[in-house]
């Protein structure tokens, strides 16, 4: 596979989010804000990567028959070696994310990823998968989040500082001075909003592009053992 | 046998996994090992700031993680008492209590000075709805510094609406009056140890 069409499909044509619908808890829990979005979309790409890589490299010993609950150990390993790291050498990060980051292994776009693509293709190809796929996720959990937070709060990016550090509190901007907020743009509610306002963006696209005849092959990832 | 054939046996997918079970464990093992300390010492550090927090700045003198007393209570259970110390008196007393908010358990600490009067209060640990109960955050909003200053005698401990001294938010009443009752019953508690806590 060309390493193009791997970034293209990690960041457009197969998007977690907004093409495969999937890793639905993250993106609806952790978009209330631009920086939340931001922080767990970048823990998720580093386990993407590196479980991506760890199942491309086994993947001719793992039969078919037990290629799961291999999977599974892996990613989960994975997810606690990042959560302790975490919590070892950058805790104020750690206090923000912390409570979600055990929920990676229950995203299913990381198995999902593990199972159409790592477990077929080689560790380089399955890297540069993992690195775009999460790139993609990230992308669209930091543009839901700040839909959601100026929506919902008048700010963006608020707290930066504290994930990306010091240098980046300039990010921090208070978008609708003396705004009182919109609460439901924070509670689930409207990240289900601001979900299909953006799918139905990325489906405008889409139709134009189909209009325009450059139109790309999308299609679904087949798996291992179909 | 040939490989391909062996692949298909049972005990080759049992290996394999026991084989990745023991591989992760391993790898969970080594990782625990070389974090350890860091993030030890990290909650370590954490609880002393937030120890410091609720005690007005130059109050003690004493390692407030070292200088604890163990004191059981009725209502509170056993509780965990730091003692801050200047020139080896000790002035006061900060510990961890609870109260059960809008949505599970508002973990709170309450720093008090010897005469019973509140020196501060940070919520540690709560899961009250994001733009609502959570201005109880000092991050958030100042609400979380009215409590300072205040003493079980000079106080109506309830909040406005339920005719007592303390704000409730817009919209949120369940959170306020839960730190409320926490902070009270940590005076209380202060009080009915007052000798155990500084008699040692």
């Amino acid at each position: 596979m060309k390493t193009n069409d791997i970034i293209r499909n990690g960041m457009w044509d197969q998007n977690v989010v907004f093409a495969q619908i999937l890793g639905m808890c993250p993106t609806m829990a952790l978009t209330s804000s631009a920086t939340n979005g931001l922080g767990m979309g970048l823990a998720t790409t580093a386990v993407l990567l590196v479980s991506n890589m760890a199942v491309s490299s086994v993947r001719k010993v793992v039969t078919e028959q037990v290629r799961i609950p291999v999977f599974i150990i892996i990613i989960a390993a994975i997810v606690t070696l990042v959560d302790m790291s975490l919590n070892a050498w950058m805790h104020d990060l750690h206090k923000v994310l912390g409570l979600y980051i055990p929920l990676i292994v229950a995203n299913c776009a990381i198995l999902g990823r593990a199972e159409a693509f790592a477990c077929k293709n080689t560790v380089v190809d399955s890297g540069i998968d993992g690195l775009f796929m999460g790139l993609g996720f990230t992308c669209a959990l930091t543009s839901i989040g700040i839909v959601r937070e100026i929506i919902g709060s008048g700010t963006l990016f608020s707290q930066a500082s504290l994930l990306l550090g010091p240098h980046f509190a300039f990010l921090e901007t208070r978008v609708i001075p003396n705004y009182g907020g919109t609460l439901m743009m924070i509670l689930p509610p409207g990240g289900f909003l601001t979900l299909g306002l953006l799918l139905a963006v990325r489906k405008r696209i889409e139709m134009r592009r189909k209009v325009h005849g450059a139109v790309t092959a999308n299609a679904q990832p087949s798996h291992c053992g179909a | 046998m040939n490989m391909a054939t062996l692949r298909e046996g049972i005990s080759y997918q049992g290996v394999l996994l026991a084989a990745f079970s023991m591989l992760t464990a391993a790898s969970l093992v080594f990782g625990n090992a070389v974090t350890a300390s860091a993030s030890s010492a990290a909650e370590e550090n954490d609880l002393k700031l937030s120890l410091t927090q609720v005690l007005p700045a130059g109050f003690s003198d004493n390692d407030l993680l070292k200088d604890v007393v163990v004191i059981k209570d009725d209502k509170l259970g056993d509780v965990e008492v730091h003692r801050a110390a200047k020139n080896g008196v000790v002035k006061g007393a900060t510990f961890e209590t609870a109260s059960s908010g809008y949505a599970g358990p508002i973990k709170i600490l309450v720093g008090i000075s010897s005469d019973g009067v509140v020196q501060g209060v940070r919520v540690l640990k709560h899961a009250e709805t994001p733009g609502l109960g959570d201005k109880i955050e000092e991050a958030k909003t100042s609400w979380i510094h009215s409590f300072e200053g205040k003493a079980l005698t000079n106080t109506r401990w309830l909040v406005k609406k339920d005719g007592g001294d303390f704000d409730q938010f817009a919209g949120a009443t369940i959170t306020p009056r839960a730190v409320v009752k926490a902070v009270k019953e940590a005076l209380e508690f202060h009080q009915a140890h007052h000798d155990a806590i500084y008699s040692k």
